[in-house]
Protein backbone atom coordinates (compact mmCIF):
# COMPACT_ATOMS: atom_id res chain seq x y z
CA UNK A 1 0.00 0.00 0.00
CA UNK A 2 1.81 3.12 -1.15
CA UNK A 3 0.79 6.18 1.03
CA UNK A 4 0.91 9.53 -0.58
CA UNK A 5 0.88 12.18 1.13
CA UNK A 6 0.18 15.42 -1.01
CA UNK A 7 0.34 17.83 1.87
CA UNK A 8 3.64 17.12 2.73
CA UNK A 9 4.71 16.06 -1.13
CA UNK A 10 5.87 12.57 -0.19
CA UNK A 11 5.55 8.81 -1.24
CA UNK A 12 6.49 5.83 0.99
CA UNK A 13 6.85 2.54 -0.15
CA UNK A 14 7.59 -0.89 1.82
CA UNK A 15 10.05 -3.27 -0.49
CA UNK A 16 10.39 -7.08 1.83
CA UNK A 17 13.32 -8.64 1.26
CA UNK A 18 11.94 -12.41 1.62
CA UNK A 19 13.83 -15.70 1.14
CA UNK A 20 14.96 -18.95 3.27
CA UNK A 21 17.10 -18.45 6.47
CA UNK A 22 20.53 -17.50 6.18
CA UNK A 23 20.32 -16.54 3.09
CA UNK A 24 21.24 -12.96 3.44
CA UNK A 25 18.92 -10.69 3.19
CA UNK A 26 20.03 -8.90 6.54
CA UNK A 27 23.26 -8.63 4.49
CA UNK A 28 21.77 -6.72 1.99
CA UNK A 29 19.91 -4.32 3.99
CA UNK A 30 23.33 -3.91 6.30
CA UNK A 31 25.30 -3.36 3.04
CA UNK A 32 22.47 -1.14 2.34
CA UNK A 33 22.93 0.67 5.07
CA UNK A 34 26.39 0.90 5.01
CA UNK A 35 26.80 2.54 1.64
CA UNK A 36 24.08 5.53 2.15
CA UNK A 37 24.87 8.60 2.44
CA UNK A 38 24.29 9.29 6.38
CA UNK A 39 21.65 12.44 5.30
CA UNK A 40 19.40 9.88 3.04
CA UNK A 41 18.92 7.16 5.89
CA UNK A 42 17.51 6.15 9.17
CA UNK A 43 18.54 3.71 12.05
CA UNK A 44 19.03 0.37 10.85
CA UNK A 45 16.76 -1.24 12.97
CA UNK A 46 17.39 -5.60 13.84
CA UNK A 47 14.92 -7.24 16.03
CA UNK A 48 17.21 -10.35 15.79
CA UNK A 49 18.22 -13.24 18.21
CA UNK A 50 21.43 -13.37 20.59
CA UNK A 51 22.78 -15.19 17.43
CA UNK A 52 22.04 -12.50 15.20
CA UNK A 53 19.25 -14.62 13.58
CA UNK A 54 16.01 -12.53 12.60
CA UNK A 55 13.42 -12.37 15.31
CA UNK A 56 10.72 -10.24 13.30
CA UNK A 57 12.10 -7.93 11.25
CA UNK A 58 14.97 -5.74 10.20
CA UNK A 59 13.61 -2.22 8.81
CA UNK A 60 15.93 0.37 7.12
CA UNK A 61 14.40 3.63 6.07
CA UNK A 62 15.38 5.32 2.77
CA UNK A 63 15.11 8.75 1.53
CA UNK A 64 16.08 8.68 -2.71
CA UNK A 65 15.66 12.04 -3.56
CA UNK A 66 12.65 13.63 -5.37
CA UNK A 67 10.43 12.06 -8.26
CA UNK A 68 7.82 14.82 -9.64
CA UNK A 69 8.71 17.25 -6.79
CA UNK A 70 7.62 14.08 -4.28
CA UNK A 71 10.07 13.20 -1.89
CA UNK A 72 10.10 8.98 -1.96
CA UNK A 73 10.75 7.44 1.04
CA UNK A 74 11.40 3.47 0.81
CA UNK A 75 11.50 1.59 4.02
CA UNK A 76 12.92 -1.80 3.55
CA UNK A 77 12.35 -4.59 5.25
CA UNK A 78 13.76 -8.16 5.82
CA UNK A 79 11.93 -10.91 7.34
CA UNK A 80 12.81 -14.00 9.56
CA UNK A 81 13.85 -16.73 6.98
CA UNK A 82 13.47 -20.12 9.68
CA UNK A 83 10.62 -22.06 8.66
CA UNK A 84 9.10 -21.39 11.83
CA UNK A 85 8.29 -17.68 11.78
CA UNK A 86 5.36 -18.03 9.44
CA UNK A 87 3.12 -15.98 11.48
CA UNK A 88 5.94 -13.03 11.58
CA UNK A 89 6.37 -13.57 8.05
CA UNK A 90 2.77 -13.19 7.16
CA UNK A 91 2.73 -9.72 9.22
CA UNK A 92 5.57 -8.03 7.39
CA UNK A 93 3.83 -8.74 4.05
CA UNK A 94 1.50 -6.29 5.30
CA UNK A 95 0.96 -3.55 2.64
CA UNK A 96 4.03 -4.56 0.55
CA UNK A 97 4.61 -2.07 -2.44
CA UNK A 98 7.51 -4.94 -3.71
CA UNK A 99 9.27 -7.89 -3.10
CA UNK A 100 13.15 -8.98 -3.90
CA UNK A 101 13.55 -12.96 -3.20
CA UNK A 102 16.82 -13.35 -1.88
CA UNK A 103 17.73 -16.88 -2.99
CA UNK A 104 20.86 -18.81 -1.71
CA UNK A 105 22.86 -20.50 -4.34
CA UNK A 106 24.08 -23.13 -2.68
CA UNK A 107 23.40 -26.38 -4.56
CA UNK A 108 22.42 -27.62 -0.84
CA UNK A 109 20.05 -24.96 -0.58
CA UNK A 110 17.98 -25.25 -3.46
CA UNK A 111 15.06 -26.92 -2.18
CA UNK A 112 15.02 -24.45 0.98
CA UNK A 113 14.65 -21.83 -1.94
CA UNK A 114 11.76 -23.58 -3.93
CA UNK A 115 9.94 -23.82 -0.49
CA UNK A 116 10.54 -20.10 0.35
CA UNK A 117 9.16 -19.32 -2.52
CA UNK A 118 5.95 -21.42 -2.34
CA UNK A 119 5.67 -19.97 1.73
CA UNK A 120 5.82 -15.72 -0.16
CA UNK A 121 2.95 -16.92 -2.78
CA UNK A 122 0.55 -18.37 -0.09
CA UNK A 123 1.60 -15.45 2.03
CA UNK A 124 0.78 -12.92 -0.49
CA UNK A 125 -2.47 -14.45 -1.31
CA UNK A 126 -3.75 -14.56 2.35
CA UNK A 127 -2.87 -10.91 2.58
CA UNK A 128 -4.60 -10.48 -0.78
CA UNK A 129 -2.15 -10.05 -3.37
CA UNK A 130 -0.76 -12.05 -6.52
CA UNK A 131 2.55 -12.75 -7.25
CA UNK A 132 1.90 -12.50 -10.81
CA UNK A 133 1.03 -9.43 -10.23
CA UNK A 134 3.45 -7.43 -7.39
CA UNK A 135 6.34 -5.86 -8.36
CA UNK A 136 8.88 -8.83 -8.01
CA UNK A 137 12.82 -9.24 -8.32
CA UNK A 138 14.76 -12.32 -8.15
CA UNK A 139 18.52 -12.44 -6.72
CA UNK A 140 20.90 -15.13 -6.25
CA UNK A 141 22.94 -14.57 -3.75
CA UNK A 142 26.30 -16.47 -2.66
CA UNK A 143 27.74 -16.32 -6.16
CA UNK A 144 31.30 -16.39 -4.78
CA UNK A 145 30.92 -19.70 -2.90
CA UNK A 146 31.88 -22.99 -4.74
CA UNK A 147 29.31 -25.17 -4.01
CA UNK A 148 27.28 -21.98 -6.18
CA UNK A 149 24.44 -23.60 -8.82
CA UNK A 150 24.86 -21.92 -12.08
CA UNK A 151 22.56 -19.06 -12.36
CA UNK A 152 20.84 -20.27 -15.46
CA UNK A 153 19.76 -23.45 -13.30
CA UNK A 154 18.69 -20.99 -10.31
CA UNK A 155 16.57 -19.34 -13.12
CA UNK A 156 15.71 -22.46 -14.35
CA UNK A 157 14.29 -23.97 -11.15
CA UNK A 158 13.29 -20.57 -9.38
CA UNK A 159 12.12 -17.55 -12.29
CA UNK A 160 8.13 -17.58 -12.06
CA UNK A 161 6.98 -14.84 -14.55
CA UNK A 162 10.49 -13.39 -16.04
CA UNK A 163 11.30 -11.17 -13.37
CA UNK A 164 14.32 -9.24 -12.92
CA UNK A 165 16.96 -11.51 -12.00
CA UNK A 166 20.87 -10.67 -10.05
CA UNK A 167 23.48 -12.33 -9.68
CA UNK A 168 24.65 -10.86 -6.08
CA UNK A 169 27.05 -11.47 -3.34
CA UNK A 170 25.59 -9.51 -0.27
CA UNK A 171 28.50 -8.79 2.28
CA UNK A 172 30.81 -6.67 -0.94
CA UNK A 173 27.77 -5.51 -2.18
CA UNK A 174 28.16 -7.03 -5.80
CA UNK A 175 24.19 -7.12 -7.42
CA UNK A 176 22.82 -5.24 -4.04
CA UNK A 177 21.80 -1.93 -4.94
CA UNK A 178 21.23 -3.24 -8.48
CA UNK A 179 18.43 -5.20 -6.99
CA UNK A 180 17.08 -2.39 -4.55
CA UNK A 181 16.97 -0.47 -7.95
CA UNK A 182 15.03 -3.00 -9.98
CA UNK A 183 12.58 -3.10 -7.56
CA UNK A 184 12.08 0.60 -6.86
CA UNK A 185 11.57 0.92 -10.77
CA UNK A 186 9.10 -1.41 -10.45
CA UNK A 187 6.96 0.08 -7.61
CA UNK A 188 7.62 3.67 -9.33
CA UNK A 189 6.16 2.74 -12.73
CA UNK A 190 3.23 0.80 -10.57
CA UNK A 191 2.23 4.18 -9.92
CA UNK A 192 2.56 5.71 -12.96
CA UNK A 193 -0.72 3.16 -13.65
CA UNK A 194 -3.11 4.42 -11.11
CA UNK B 1 -4.23 -5.42 -3.66
CA UNK B 2 -6.36 -5.74 -0.07
CA UNK B 3 -6.14 -2.23 1.11
CA UNK B 4 -5.92 0.67 -1.01
CA UNK B 5 -3.79 3.58 -1.41
CA UNK B 6 -3.97 6.17 1.58
CA UNK B 7 -4.07 9.61 -0.25
CA UNK B 8 -4.10 12.09 1.75
CA UNK B 9 -4.68 15.62 0.87
CA UNK B 10 -3.72 19.07 2.70
CA UNK B 11 -7.49 20.25 4.13
CA UNK B 12 -7.52 16.55 6.05
CA UNK B 13 -3.80 16.79 7.01
CA UNK B 14 -4.47 19.96 8.21
CA UNK B 15 -7.89 18.01 10.60
CA UNK B 16 -5.34 15.32 11.53
CA UNK B 17 -2.96 17.90 12.85
CA UNK B 18 -5.28 20.46 14.37
CA UNK B 19 -6.87 16.76 16.79
CA UNK B 20 -3.42 15.54 17.61
CA UNK B 21 -1.98 18.79 18.91
CA UNK B 22 -5.84 19.70 20.57
CA UNK B 23 -5.18 15.95 22.51
CA UNK B 24 -1.31 16.35 23.18
CA UNK B 25 -2.65 19.47 25.21
CA UNK B 26 -5.49 18.21 26.49
CA UNK B 27 -3.73 15.33 28.23
CA UNK B 28 -0.61 16.96 29.11
CA UNK B 29 1.03 14.55 26.76
CA UNK B 30 4.47 15.16 25.31
CA UNK B 31 4.09 13.58 21.82
CA UNK B 32 1.09 12.54 19.51
CA UNK B 33 1.27 10.59 16.42
CA UNK B 34 -0.32 8.38 13.99
CA UNK B 35 0.93 5.72 12.45
CA UNK B 36 -0.85 3.36 9.33
CA UNK B 37 -1.09 -0.47 10.08
CA UNK B 38 2.15 -0.59 7.77
CA UNK B 39 3.96 1.43 9.99
CA UNK B 40 4.21 4.46 8.12
CA UNK B 41 4.03 7.63 10.00
CA UNK B 42 0.58 10.13 9.18
CA UNK B 43 1.65 12.91 11.33
CA UNK B 44 3.21 13.97 14.59
CA UNK B 45 2.94 16.49 16.76
CA UNK B 46 4.84 17.54 20.08
CA UNK B 47 8.36 18.01 20.92
CA UNK B 48 10.35 15.53 18.30
CA UNK B 49 13.84 16.26 19.03
CA UNK B 50 16.00 13.44 20.47
CA UNK B 51 12.93 11.01 18.80
CA UNK B 52 13.52 9.23 15.97
CA UNK B 53 10.00 8.69 15.30
CA UNK B 54 10.59 6.55 11.67
CA UNK B 55 11.64 4.04 13.84
CA UNK B 56 9.34 4.60 16.24
CA UNK B 57 5.91 3.99 13.82
CA UNK B 58 7.67 1.55 12.00
CA UNK B 59 7.97 -0.71 15.48
CA UNK B 60 4.77 0.54 16.53
CA UNK B 61 3.17 -0.81 13.45
CA UNK B 62 5.31 -3.94 14.51
CA UNK B 63 3.66 -4.36 17.70
CA UNK B 64 0.31 -3.86 17.10
CA UNK B 65 0.63 -6.57 13.80
CA UNK B 66 2.28 -9.18 16.97
CA UNK B 67 -0.73 -8.49 19.20
CA UNK B 68 -3.52 -8.41 16.62
CA UNK B 69 -1.87 -12.08 15.42
CA UNK B 70 -1.87 -12.64 19.84
CA UNK B 71 -5.32 -11.88 20.03
CA UNK B 72 -6.63 -13.91 16.83
CA UNK B 73 -4.67 -17.12 18.45
CA UNK B 74 -6.74 -16.90 21.58
CA UNK B 75 -9.52 -16.25 19.92
CA UNK B 76 -9.97 -12.62 20.46
CA UNK B 77 -10.79 -10.21 17.68
CA UNK B 78 -8.07 -7.54 18.54
CA UNK B 79 -6.70 -6.18 21.63
CA UNK B 80 -7.71 -2.76 21.14
CA UNK B 81 -5.53 -0.59 23.49
CA UNK B 82 -1.62 -1.33 24.10
CA UNK B 83 0.01 0.25 26.85
CA UNK B 84 3.72 0.27 27.87
CA UNK B 85 4.48 1.24 31.41
CA UNK B 86 8.18 2.84 31.76
CA UNK B 87 10.37 4.33 34.67
CA UNK B 88 9.63 7.92 33.22
CA UNK B 89 7.94 7.81 29.76
CA UNK B 90 4.84 5.37 29.04
CA UNK B 91 3.45 4.76 25.77
CA UNK B 92 -0.39 4.67 24.94
CA UNK B 93 -1.25 2.71 21.87
CA UNK B 94 -5.06 2.65 20.54
CA UNK B 95 -6.67 2.01 17.25
CA UNK B 96 -8.44 4.43 15.16
CA UNK B 97 -10.79 4.02 12.25
CA UNK B 98 -10.15 0.18 12.06
CA UNK B 99 -7.00 1.24 9.55
CA UNK B 100 -4.70 3.95 11.90
CA UNK B 101 -2.66 3.85 15.52
CA UNK B 102 -3.07 6.53 17.90
CA UNK B 103 0.46 6.49 19.98
CA UNK B 104 0.47 9.08 22.69
CA UNK B 105 3.70 9.14 25.65
CA UNK B 106 3.38 11.36 28.24
CA UNK B 107 5.36 10.95 31.25
CA UNK B 108 4.51 11.86 35.36
CA UNK B 109 3.01 14.96 34.23
CA UNK B 110 -0.03 13.17 32.79
CA UNK B 111 -1.56 9.83 34.14
CA UNK B 112 -2.81 7.22 32.41
CA UNK B 113 -6.73 7.72 33.09
CA UNK B 114 -6.55 11.04 31.76
CA UNK B 115 -4.95 9.69 28.33
CA UNK B 116 -7.50 7.25 28.23
CA UNK B 117 -10.23 9.71 28.73
CA UNK B 118 -8.84 12.18 25.63
CA UNK B 119 -7.80 9.52 23.22
CA UNK B 120 -11.54 8.20 23.26
CA UNK B 121 -12.62 11.86 22.57
CA UNK B 122 -10.03 12.44 19.98
CA UNK B 123 -10.83 8.92 18.35
CA UNK B 124 -14.23 9.57 17.38
CA UNK B 125 -13.01 12.98 15.71
CA UNK B 126 -10.26 11.10 14.11
CA UNK B 127 -12.91 8.23 13.10
CA UNK B 128 -14.74 11.13 11.35
CA UNK B 129 -11.90 12.63 9.46
CA UNK B 130 -10.52 8.92 8.31
CA UNK B 131 -14.36 8.84 6.77
CA UNK B 132 -14.30 11.72 4.71
CA UNK B 133 -10.58 10.66 3.63
CA UNK B 134 -11.92 7.13 2.47
CA UNK B 135 -15.88 8.68 0.80
CA UNK B 136 -12.63 11.71 -0.84
CA UNK B 137 -10.80 9.17 -2.32
CA UNK B 138 -13.70 7.15 -3.49
CA UNK B 139 -15.08 10.45 -5.47
CA UNK B 140 -11.82 10.97 -6.69
CA UNK B 141 -11.83 7.72 -8.33
CA UNK B 142 -14.67 7.95 -9.80
CA UNK B 143 -14.25 10.75 -11.81
CA UNK B 144 -10.39 9.69 -11.89
CA UNK B 145 -10.31 10.53 -15.69
CA UNK B 146 -11.89 13.82 -15.90
CA UNK B 147 -10.55 15.81 -12.97
CA UNK B 148 -7.72 13.75 -10.66
CA UNK B 149 -4.47 13.50 -12.39
CA UNK B 150 -1.51 11.56 -10.52
CA UNK B 151 1.66 13.22 -10.96
CA UNK B 152 3.37 10.07 -11.10
CA UNK B 153 1.17 9.37 -14.10
CA UNK B 154 4.10 10.90 -16.31
CA UNK B 155 7.52 9.07 -14.69
CA UNK B 156 9.86 8.26 -16.81
CA UNK B 157 13.05 5.62 -16.68
CA UNK B 158 15.60 8.58 -16.10
CA UNK B 159 13.47 9.80 -12.85
CA UNK B 160 13.98 6.52 -11.77
CA UNK B 161 17.94 6.12 -13.00
CA UNK B 162 18.17 9.98 -11.24
CA UNK B 163 17.16 8.79 -7.97
CA UNK B 164 19.88 6.48 -7.63
CA UNK B 165 22.81 8.41 -8.77
CA UNK B 166 23.69 9.81 -6.25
Amino acid sequence: MTFINYAAREINCKIVYYGPGLCGKTTNLQYIYDRTNPAAKGKLISLATETDRTLFFDFLPLDLGTVKGFKTRFHLYTVPGQVFYDASRKLILKGVDGVVFVADSQEARMEANAESIRNLDKNLKDQGYDISVIPYVLQFNKRDLPTAVPSDEMYRQLNIKGEPTFEATAPTGVGVFDTLKAVARQVLMELKKK
Amino acid sequence: MSTPDLVLYDEEFQKIKDALGRLRQDSNANVVFLVDKNGQQIAAMGDMTNLDTTSLASLTAGNVAATDGLARLIGEKEFSILFHEGEKDNIHISIVAQRVILVVIFDERSSLGLVRLRVRRATSELDRIFEEITEKAAREKSNLSVEFESPFSEITDDDIDRLFSE
